[in-house]
């Protein structure tokens, strides 16, 4: 299927996406306004901004810790999104996309949310509790926002993946394999399968998430899929510099940028 | 509104399975047969309706019963839902059984289960819970299962069904997640009330029996909410007040409750839209009383349902409250109940001194106490770890 220029043409590939996954405020605000920046300036296409939250059922040991870092230094959603407009001013152009647990946006208002993130420069959301079913009515609300909404489909949803995939806005997130978010040794050679199922109906980017976490891994799926995301591999490289990361200086950024740099181009 | 599934993606397959499974065994004569037979030969049921007469004439109020949930095999009524999941876990060919456990009281249920079906258990605890309850670990490790620790979180209840969750998204092909209150996604509250309907079925017979007709009000403790609609469901429709009581831990003017409903406003929570307690970012709260059944910051969706549309009424009764009802139950019937279900005979004892003699109540005596002995030594003879009770 021909594939849309999503996000209003904001979004400049449509192929060989990496699509980062940071927790907004671990270790710190600022950490993660200037780490935004510089991981568009390592090639990212889309930033994917997490907002921390107290029982993060997708989520495995690696981003739960994160969450609980930057709960602890008191981020909410509120603040999050107003990280936004200072990574803008840094230089950041590239879309965001918002991942938030249901309960947050229940609390601040949908309707109220919406108008934040539009206000913000926010380009899309993900909420990975809101499957297909429950999440109709916020997905038409964010259309009149211009907010993508971004769908998530797993090995198996069977019989609805192709109804997710003809619906999808901004990218289709494929999961790469069952289960809760960090990195795995290997993918079952379904995946690829999977991948053309979704390609086949889905009439945006295809990235898939979930594990990925080497170069290998990133070119093999890129095979087939039209960008990765890439979540607790990264968040396991500031964890490791931590405490470094809580007052970074160059030297610290130099570090981590040359492990990402690493795991996107193998050397 | 409440109740739905907001799951990850990768369980609605699982959870669809589940709901057809469920649907075609409801209706198969066999699988009640076998479900009613196991209640009866292997868990003791039915379950004996007690007039506690001293209590009654201590009140001085309306006379008292006591449905005996504590008299089941394993000591709790967590026994009649294990039996009709694992029954299920059977017929969908799942060998592997995944719970969560608090107290430990549904996770010895399972456990209890696996064994009696042949099939493996992981029961997923909170490390703070396996530091307090340290001899249902030992039971569930006896029976087989392999009781794995919850460090994450605050390492509770809460913490342990998050874990137990995550686990079963790995691996619900060969899975089965046997939860053990009315919570969780679509259709595990609807499942669980109708494995636990029979409490109040029994209750209805077994009250017109005796007395020619219905009580006047009914009394339940409520964390999760499995015991309470239980009893509750049959009796919906009929003219009887129904009463949950939730844990108001060191008071609800304190930060240290589990009143879900008294105290909590909406949101989701493991996988269902409820009441639950959160602050104003919509992060989930720790929840605090002393007894561990109860210790839960969510309830189940249909409770949420029947206290705003006002079919059931809601109270609150402290640790401290629970503790002196737990203590005059024990002297006044010889009957030691589970710190949970003195919640509710607390309440009840509140209410029937300004009762009428010529009426009738009910407790749901959801458990027994043995469990909570050493808590209750610890506060009765008053050890600084418990938050002062006494």
């Amino acid at each position: 299927m021909t594939i849309k220029a999503p996000f209003n043409g904001k979004l400049k590939n449509t192929t060989n996406l990496f699509i980062p996954f940071i927790m907004a405020g671990d270790p710190s605000p600022s950490f993660t306004v200037e780490f935004a920046y510089l991981l568009q300036e390592e090639g990212a296409d889309i930033l994917e901004l997490g907002i921390p939250y107290s029982d993060p059922l997708a989520d495995g040991p690696v981003i739960q810790r994160s969450a609980a870092r930057a709960l602890k230094q008191g981020m909410t959603l509120k603040k999050a999104i107003e990280l936004v407009p200072r990574m803008r001013e840094r230089g950041l152009t590239i879309p965001v996309v918002l991942f938030t647990y249901y309960n947050p946006v229940h609390q601040f208002g949908e309707e109220s949310l919406l108008r934040t993130l539009h206000k913000n420069g926010i380009d899309g959301l993900l909420i990975p509790d809101l499957p297909f079913e429950e999440s109709r009515e916020l997905k038409e609300q964010c259309q009149q926002y211009n907010i993508e909404w971004i769908s998530l489909a797993a090995p198996n949803s069977e019989k609805r993946i192709k109804q997710i995939a003809r619906e999808a806005t901004g990218f289709l997130y494929g999961v790469s394999s069952l289960g809760v978010t960090g990195e795995r040794e290997s993918f079952s050679p379904e995946i690829q399968g999977f991948i053309k199922q979704l390609k086949t109906y889905s009439n945006v980017p295809v990235a898939i998430g979930f594990g990925i976490s080497s170069h290998d891994q990133i070119a093999s799926v890129n095979q087939y899929a039209d960008g990765v995301i890439i979540g607790s591999k990264i968040i396991r490289i500031i964890e490791e510099h931590l405490p470094d990361v809580e007052a970074p200086d160059t030297l610290t950024f130099t570090s981590i940028l040359k492990e990402i740099r690493y795991l996107l181009r193998g050397e | 509104m409440f109740g739905g599934k907001y799951v990850p993606e990768t369980l609605m397959f699982p959870l669809q399975e589940l709901e057809e499974a469920l649907e075609t065994a409801m209706e198969d004569e066999r699988f009640i047969k076998e479900y009613r037979e196991l209640l009866s030969e292997y868990s003791g049921r039915e379950t004996p309706l007690t007039l506690a007469a001293n209590l009654t004439r201590k009140v001085e109020g309306p006379k008292i019963y006591l449905k005996r949930e504590d008299l089941n095999h394993t000591g709790a009524h967590k026994i009649n839902n294990a039996i009709g999941q694992a029954l299920l876990a059977k017929r969908m060919g799942k060998q592997h059984l995944i719970a969560e456990t608090g107290a430990g009281q549904h996770g010895v249920a399972t456990a209890t289960v696996a064994a009696r079906f042949g099939m493996s258990c992981k029961v997923f605890m909170g490390i703070e819970d396996i530091k307090r309850q340290e001899l249902n670990v030992f039971r569930m490790k006896l029976l087989g299962a392999e009781v794995i620790t919850v460090e994450s979180g605050n390492g509770t209840l809460k913490d342990a069904t998050n874990e137990a969750i995550r686990y079963w998204v790995s691996h619900c092909d060969d899975h089965f997640y046997l939860i053990g209150s009315v919570v969780g996604p679509h259709p595990y509250p609807a499942m669980v009330r109708n494995f636990q309907k029979v409490i109040g079925e029994e209750t209805k017979q077994q009250i017109i029996a005796k007395e020619g007709r219905l009580p006047d009000r009914i009394y339940a403790c409520v964390g999760g909410g499995s015991n309470s609609i239980g009893m509750f469901y049959p009796f919906l429709e009929d003219p009887v007040e129904l009463i949950g009581i939730e844990a108001a831990g060191l008071g609800l003017n304190t930060a240290e409750h589990a009143a879900t409903l008294t105290r909590g406003s909406k949101g989701v929570i493991h996988g269902s839209y409820t009441y639950l307690l959160q602050d104003e970012h919509g992060q989930i709260l720790e929840p605090y009383s002393i007894s561990a059944g109860l210790d839960y910051p969510g309830i189940g969706p249909e409770h949420a349902f029947l206290f705003d549309s006002g079919k059931v009424r809601y109270e609150a009764v402290t640790d401290l409250e629970a503790v002196e009802a737990l203590r005059c139950l024990s002297e006044t019937e010889g009957i030691i109940p589970a710190i949970e279900s003195a919640h509710a005979v607390a309440q009840a004892i509140k209410e029937a001194k300004h009762l009428p003699m010529d009426q009738i109540i009910v407790i749901n005596l959801s458990g027994r106490g043995d469990k909570d002995m050493h808590t209750i030594m610890n506060v009765l003879e008053g050890d600084d770890d418990n938050q002062g009770a006494l």
